[in-house]
């Protein structure tokens, strides 16, 4: 039987991380967020269609601290798994494959989700008139 | 053929490519189709969200239920729940080894996927014909 103390791989306490694998790892993650975030979706419209007092709660939950929190991450989630979801399309469109190119296309995913997700909460913040 | 390459596989299977799960490409594929067309249909979606950023009940409902918007969500909610069974099967045969389990939990995601779905097109059909 071989020994079970033998060292993982990879051996994550020495483990040096690539920007490429953790990217590729995010892209699982926020796929599987976006998947349970639907719940939060469906729970709205079913509210919606109920009638004004059961959207006035979901509203109510959605705007508190929790709602708040839950939504900018979905919202992060969402851009990041939209800009790198083309990222791999392009891959699997056979374009990309260089070392730098799969680095700089990488960034640029990371950089995009950030700003579009900033954008869509400035934009949002504004068309409720600054309030709340 | 040649003699060095020993080929297993009929002539009739390699044309039809299905190989041994017997459905070929058609999990990958269906999955990219689902991708391109949630790109389009995804930004229009967080745009259309913020733009309605507290919007009031009757604005809200007036929204959805016109006819461009609950076409497109019926679209997005389509293209979603179609995409997300496609990925989180892939994400459970890649981390639950247990054989029943894992195809236990397939089914249960592909059967909430089915089920919240169905609730959200209702839901839009009610607040688009409904009271």
């Amino acid at each position: 039987m071989p020994s079970p103390v033998r060292p993982l791989s990879p051996h994550l306490q020495i483990y040096r991380w690539q920007l490429t694998s953790v990217l590729s790892i995010l892209h699982r993650i926020t796929g599987v967020a976006l998947a349970v975030g639907t719940l939060l979706l469906v729970y709205w419209l079913v509210a919606t269609a109920a009638g004004p007092t059961a959207f006035a709660t979901a509203q109510e939950f959605i705007g508190s601290i929790l709602g708040r929190l839950l939504l900018f991450g979905w919202t992060v989630a969402l851009f990041y798994h939209l800009a790198n979801g083309i990222r791999h399309l392009l891959w699997d469109a056979g374009h990309g494959f260089e070392l730098r190119t799969a680095y700089a296309s990488g960034w640029a995913v990371v950089i995009a989700a950030l700003a579009l997700s900033l954008i869509a909460w400035i934009a949002g913040y504004a068309s409720r008139g600054g309030g709340m | 053929m040649s003699e060095a390459g020993r080929v297993f596989r009929t002539e009739l299977g390699r044309v039809r490519g299905l190989g041994s799960a017997k459905e070929g490409v058609h999990h990958w594929w269906m999955q990219r189709v689902s991708a391109v067309a949630l790109v389009p249909l995804a930004l229009w979606f967080a745009i259309a969200l913020v733009a309605h950023t507290g919007a009031d009940y009757a604005t809200t409902r007036a929204w959805l239920g016109s006819p461009v918007t609950f076409g497109m969500m019926v679209l997005l909610i389509g293209a979603t729940f179609y995409h997300a069974q496609l990925g989180l099967q892939v994400v459970i045969e890649d981390y639950v080894h247990h054989e029943g389990g894992k195809i236990a939990l397939v089914l249960l995601t592909k059967l909430a996927s089915l089920v919240l779905a169905l609730a959200a097109i209702i839901a839009l059909l009610v607040i688009a014909f409904g009271r």
